[in-house]
């Protein structure tokens, strides 16, 4: 992989010298990443990119200062892969970042400039960051009847106190030494996260759970698929009532409309919503215990309606639940019901009535 | 409360003071404020004289001008010119007498209007330093005239304290002046050198030298060619003012109404002169030097009721447009030129010309607002510059459609020089001090749209240039990113980053030189930048 990424760099690199050398307009072909160019597989329930591209010359005022970073960006990774060492993307930035000579201009005057840069290399040169040697950011935990083999060490997802594993960004070169567990449990909230650990949930219930700490970090959707593909493990995720956290599932699910072209290592489509939902608030009884929905939350919520592969009878009739009610719930708001609650109930009874939404 | 004059007494009174003595209470008025504006008229007064008699003469003007210091805020002025010069007798009277002339009611598009210029300066430099002005002049004739003048104040008559006449053989034709006068000498927006700037370039064809505090500047010759003597013409019914038809009144050669009004008057022939007399029921043969004032006011009125033919305009003379072009191209260094002239236009009975040109860009300052010049009748104006009709139509003009920056209302930024020259026998100026003109809406509108034609013609330049400016700074952009782009291709290919990055350089030279040019010949440019990259 390392041979064929580097390989991919030079090419680019090579290219573009040969187009300066016959002293016409270098360009990069970077793929549209935007709505136009963005369609939901129904086949394999994937966002995907099409095949859509803009070139992205040179000598055009609007191209030149993106143009010039990516190519600084380029060389960066080069070098990262031929010493074989990863850093995170905050960190090229960092490195990369200085002032060009009698101006006041800088290379990236922030870490927003650098980022988009990032994403522009993996599609132009359909790989991913990871293959680049650039980390994201980590923050999900994991928890479970699990071996694993890290760089030659064996980690017992089992034996890991309260604290969890944490995912790296790279989860690629991980292998399952052991994998005993019925079904994977992702869960929004870390809090929730600790919830449940506490409670051994995942011990009593033979399954897996993992922390998400907010939208999903690329490793911690990358081991999900994992989990799921590799060892057929189906996935629940249980998320705050609100439209914040129902696409935070369906990114999950079907990939984000930013990193469409990575879906296919990132998504899991056959992932099922386990809650909260609007009917769960009425059901249980929480409806004490949400908060006021603000506008955003109702036009993210109306936009979710739009959304392919929630064109379903369950999902509408939440989605609308959510907007008609102005109400949002967060998982706590199951903690009125007793703390254990959640553990000893509320999931179990999901999970025993297969309660989820596609 | 106490009982205030009638009108009759104060007429009275009034009439007791001379002219020279109402110069001596009120020479505000007449450009005399302080010792730098002083300094300032004095010469401009003398210089406007000298040019009237060359142009007169219809001799290409050449003006010798001095300002000596003599002490503390004293100066020695001197002027001289190549005019036709004065016979020896006229001189005392001319010089001598505040509103000496024949100007009063025969209207000619000339610099002086009023009969008080040079002896205006001559009583200023009496007041201030007690000392008599010397004028010399020949006509040719081998005789020079030598006087030392003052002016008796209290009769408004000249006062004569020496006088010979030299038969020395020299043959010249021309006028020296010269005087002591308190002053003060300054640089700058409304100095002696920005008067003298400004004139040579609306009288492109004199050539003007100066010998200042600052030393000798020359203001060369642009052009060979005067402009058209202007035509005198008769007043019109229209323009004229209650005043200055009783004046007229006073010294007509007629003998009956009905002849005053077709003789004294342009455009009135015998049927509108009986509709005159007959609308302000006056009597045709009534001899005009017996008209009351009552019968005068009436005779105003109806003189401006009975539909008349608008004055012929062949009376005015302006620059036109290639005169102000040669006078703005020898003294600014600009990169684009432009002018209009417009027809001839009436204003209350008075006939007027506006003209305007511009220069762009070259070595004009580039911050702050466009550097108004205002001319009338080819005399700068320097003060009451917010006052003037000319800077209230460049501010309602919308330069911002032109190209320029214009914030609000108001007088347009960038590096340009407008000039708008008001040509017309009846200057219609705010005050006596004539430095700012009336806003009358006739002439507002003349100026708005000759400024919008000539917005119109340096709206393609500007633009023209702006993309020029913008090619360059897109120039500045590749080059600045070449460096990093060559090295991190030669780092990643190991091709010689040198070699890239002249390549490169090769590319934006082409990329951004052959669009900087893309409104001229783009072919042979072309070929001239292969030649000299080879």
């Amino acid at each position: 992989m390392r041979k064929e990424t580097q390989k991919k760099l030079t090419n680019l690199a090579q290219k573009v010298v040969n187009e300066i050398d016959h002293e016409t307009d270098p360009y990069l072909d970077i793929p549209i990443r935007s709505l136009t160019n963005v369609r939901w597989n129904e086949k394999d329930g994937l966002l995907r990119l099409g095949e859509k591209k803009s070139k992205r010359y040179f000598f055009n005022v609007g191209y030149a200062r993106k143009f010039m970073q990516t190519l600084l960006v380029a060389d960066f990774c080069k070098n990262l892969i031929g010493e074989n060492i990863h850093t995170s993307i905050r960190d090229m930035y960092y490195n990369l970042k200085r002032t060009l000579p009698d101006t006041t201009e800088n290379t990236f005057e922030t870490q927003d400039e650098s980022n988009p840069i990032i994403v522009d290399l993996e599609t132009s040169l359909d790989t991913l960051r990871e293959n680049l040697h650039l980390l994201a950011d980590r923050k999900g935990i994991v928890a479970g009847n699990v071996k694993i083999k890290d760089r030659g060490d064996i980690i017992d997802w089992s034996k890991l106190g309260s604290g969890g594993w944490s995912i790296p960004s790279v989860v690629e070169d991980i292998d399952f030494v052991k994998v005993n567990a019925k079904f994977v449990l992702v869960i929004e909230k870390n809090a929730g996260f600790e919830r449940l650990h506490e409670d051994k949930f995942w011990q009593k219930y033979n399954c897996i759970l993992i922390g998400t700490g907010g939208q999903p970090a690329r490793g911690t959707r990358r081991l999900i698929r994992r989990l799921n593909q590799e060892h057929k493990l189906p996935v629940y995720v249980l998320t705050d009532n609100d439209a914040y956290g129902v696409y935070i599932y369906s990114v999950i699910k079907s990939g984000s409309m930013a990193l469409a072209h990575a879906s296919e290592q990132l998504g899991t489509p056959s992932a099922k919503f386990i809650g909260l939902t609007p009917t769960d608030v009425k059901k249980y009884g929480l409806e004490k215990f949400t908060i006021k929905a603000t506008d955003r939350d109702l036009k993210r919520a109306k936009e979710l309606l739009n959304y392919p592969w929630f064109q379903n009878k369950q999902w509408q009739k939440e989605i609308k639940l959510m907007i008609q009610t102005k109400r949002k719930a967060e998982i706590e708001a199951l903690s009125a019901r007793g703390l254990k609650f959640i553990s000893e109930t509320y999931l179990p009874e999901k999970l025993k009535k297969k309660e989820f939404l596609p | 409360m106490e009982k205030g004059k009638s009108a009759e007494q104060l007429a009275k009174e009034q009439r007791e003071v001379s002219v020279s003595e109402f110069f001596e209470r009120n020479r505000h008025l007449l450009g005399y404020d302080n010792p730098t504006k002083a300094l300032l008229t004095v010469i401009k007064e003398l210089v406007d004289n000298s040019l009237d008699s060359a142009e007169d003469h219809r001799v290409l003007p050449r003006i010798w001008a001095v300002a000596k210091p003599k002490g503390v805020d004293r100066f020695k002025v001197m002027v001289k010119d190549n005019g036709p010069g004065m016979v020896d007798k006229q001189i005392p009277l001319a010089f001598g007498k505040l509103l000496y002339g024949s100007r009063f009611y025969k209207l000619m598009m000339t610099r002086g209007q009023q009969g008080l210029g040079a002896s205006g300066a001559i009583l200023y430099s009496q007041l201030t330093t007690g000392k008599p002005t010397t004028i010399i002049s020949s006509t040719g004739d081998g005789k020079t005239s030598f006087y030392e003048l003052m002016i008796d104040i209290k009769t408004n008559e000249p006062e004569i304290i020496s006088h010979q006449v030299i038969d020395d053989g020299k043959i010249w034709h021309g006028l020296k002046i010269g005087m002591e006068i308190e002053g003060k000498y300054i640089r700058g927006e409304r100095s002696v050198l920005e008067y003298l700037k400004e004139t040579a370039i609306a009288n492109p064809y004199a050539d003007i030298t100066f010998q200042g505090p600052d030393g000798k500047l020359s203001f060369k010759r642009g052009a060979n060619k005067l402009p058209k003597l202007p035509k005198e013409i008769k007043p019109h019914p229209y323009g004229i003012e209650l005043g200055i038809l009783k004046r007229i009144l006073d010294a007509t050669r007629a003998k009956s109404l009905l002849k005053f009004l077709t003789n004294d008057f342009s455009r009135v022939g015998n049927t509108s002169a009986k509709q005159i007399c007959k609308v302000s029921g006056l009597n045709p043969k009534l001899d005009p030097h017996k008209i009351e004032n009552h019968e005068a006011e009436k005779l105003f009125r109806a003189m401006k009721k009975v539909k008349l033919l608008r004055p012929p305009t062949d009376c005015l003379s302006p620059l036109g447009e290639d005169l102000l072009l040669k006078g703005l191209q020898k003294e600014i260094n600009g990169e684009f030129f432009a002018a209009v002239t417009r027809p001839p236009s009436v204003y209350r009975g008075n006939p007027f010309q506006v003209e305007c040109a511009i220069a762009y860009g070259g070595e004009i300052p580039q911050e702050g607002t466009v550097k108004v010049m205002r001319f009338s009748n080819k005399v700068p104006l320097l003060y009451q510059t917010g006052d003037c009709a000319i800077t209230k139509s460049i501010a309602i003009t919308d330069w911002s459609r032109y190209g320029l920056k214009q914030p609000g209302r108001s007088i347009p930024s960038g590096p340009a020089i407008i000039l708008v020259h008001f040509a017309s026998v009846w200057v219609p100026f705010i005050s006596e001090s004539k430095q700012a003109l009336a806003a009358y809406p006739a002439i507002m509108k003349e100026m708005k749209l000759a400024l919008q034609e000539l917005g119109r013609k340096v709206s393609h330049f500007v633009a023209g240039k702006r993309r020029h400016d913008y090619h360059i700074k897109r120039k500045r952009i590749f080059e600045r990113y070449i460096p990093v782009v060559a090295e991190s291709l030669s780092n990643m290919t190991k091709v010689n980053e040198e070699k890239i990055k002249l390549k490169l350089e090769k590319i934006a030279e082409e990329k951004t030189g052959v669009m900087e040019n893309e409104e001229g010949d783009s072919e042979e440019i072309n070929q001239s930048s292969t030649e000299s990259s080879e």
